[in-house]
């Protein structure tokens, strides 16, 4: 079973069956590795908050991705996006640690479950859309008609911008869960190659397998990335309606 | 945009023949609903939990830590600033001190100077003005003397000639007559002394 590279994906419960309303919200695998990853964010970030004027390693590092994610806030959102850094900044890293600890060998990836990555997405996806609403009121349906476009053309580009819009917690959901996943299935099927060719023909898919780990520590960041960029990008559009 | 849906159609359809075919191969664990609900329920909770702690707690510090940073920067840099125009304020004052001081020595060195070379001057002039007399006097006193011991010496001589003559023969002779003799002698002598 454990030659199955699925099989990694697998979700189990630990410790006892919780029910509530008949409806099952056991402790599993990935919920561990959602506290894991939570608890070390809180952790790390914690240590760096020392008042101290010549930061330490940890604290360096929180500051650093401080002002590494404020950056690409106001870079892409700009400065009326200021007040939901706090959320970009939790969902990037809740995103990046839950891929990395994914990286562990026998640990458990819980961005590679599209209901999980959905999830999130679908709440960035209304949470945008309500805040379009709120700021432009009936005007954020501009959004839809992109200036400059030539009246024929107009029903087509409607149909296909609403289309686009309607899709973006897909893309944003399936981008995230097909990397991880993809990622993971390949250096699994890379592993059971070097157990099945031995010791003579098993150098190959090892080297393999050792260089898509640097490749999947790199996706690991890229895809967090990608999904808070992504995040701002729309709530750019939600925020500065300038189509 | 296009290109973009049609890849999202085309995952999205993957997906479902996926799940279809989970039924007889097992297939992706992520479309067993089985754990769905607990998964959602799970990450809501870690994930607003992570959410509030950071936003309530963490984030604000580290903001906070980083605008306090930043202020004491600039104020480090305006307070190195000042100290800066300070010192060479400070510097500029030390320098004209310095060539005030180098005018004020050489001025009075130079007044010293001039001070001594005037006081050995009129000192000179008055030594030179007192030889001069000196020498004015002496040669006054030679002048005198020269005129005087001509006479003298042949008064001298006239005397001696004089007593030479009475001693020798006893007898007085005319004086005049002696002196002109005297006188005829040493015109002579003179004349071949002064080696005509």
């Amino acid at each position: 079973m454990a030659a199955n590279p699925m099989y990694q994906f697998n979700v189990y419960r630990i410790g006892p069956e919780i029910k509530i309303n008949n409806i099952d919200i056991s402790f599993t695998n990935a919920s561990l590795f959602m506290v894991i990853s939570s608890l070390t964010i809180l952790i790390i970030f914690n240590l760096g908050t020392k008042r101290s004027i010549i930061p330490n390693k940890i604290q360096l590092l929180a500051e650093l991705s401080y002002s590494f994610i404020s950056k690409m806030i106001s870079d892409t959102a700009g400065s009326k996006a200021k007040p939901y850094f706090s959320f970009i900044f939790s969902l990037f890293m809740f995103v990046l640690f839950c891929n990395m600890f994914g990286m562990i060998p026998y640990s458990f990836t819980v961005t590679s479950h599209i209901i999980v990555t959905f999830v999130l997405a679908a709440f960035i996806f209304i949470g945008v859309t309500i805040i379009g609403f709120i700021k432009h009121g009936l005007g954020y349906l501009k959004l839809f008609v992109p200036s400059g476009v030539p009246m024929v053309l107009l029903p087509l580009i409607v149909v296909i911008e609403i289309i686009s819009y309607l899709s973006r917690p897909i893309s944003l959901s399936v981008r995230l869960f097909a990397n991880m996943m993809a990622g993971h299935t390949m250096m699994k099927v890379f592993g059971g190659f070097v157990v099945s060719l031995g010791i003579v023909g098993g150098w190959l898919p090892l080297g393999f397998s050792v260089a898509l780990t640097g490749l999947e520590i790199l996706v690991a960041f890229l895809q967090a990335y990608v999904f808070a960029i992504l995040t701002c990008i729309y709530l750019n559009d939600a925020l500065n309606l300038h189509h | 945009m296009l290109k973009k849906i049609i890849f999202q159609f085309l995952a999205l359809s993957l997906i479902f023949t996926y799940s279809a075919q989970s039924a007889e191969s097992g297939g992706m664990p992520q479309l067993n609903p089985e754990f769905w609900i607990s998964q959602i329920f799970w990450l809501v909770l870690t994930f607003g939990l992570l959410f509030i702690i950071l936003s309530k707690f963490i984030l604000p510090k580290i903001s906070n830590n980083l605008e306090t940073r930043k202020s004491q920067i600039l104020e480090n840099i305006e307070t190195a600033d000042k100290q800066r125009e300070e010192t060479e304020k400070k510097v500029k004052e030390f320098d004209k001190i310095i060539n005030d001081t180098k005018t004020e020595a050489k001025n009075f060195f130079n007044s010293e100077r001039q001070k001594v070379l005037d006081d050995i001057n009129n000192k000179r002039l008055s030594l030179e003005k007192d030889i001069e007399k000196e020498i004015i006097k002496a040669e006054e006193e030679i002048n005198q003397l020269k005129k005087t011991s001509q006479e003298k010496i042949t008064k001298i001589a006239i005397e001696t000639s004089s007593d030479l003559v009475k001693q020798l023969i006893g007898e007085d002779i005319n004086k005049s007559s002696l002196s002109a003799i005297v006188e005829d002698l040493s015109k002579k002598e003179m004349e071949k002394h002064n080696g005509i």
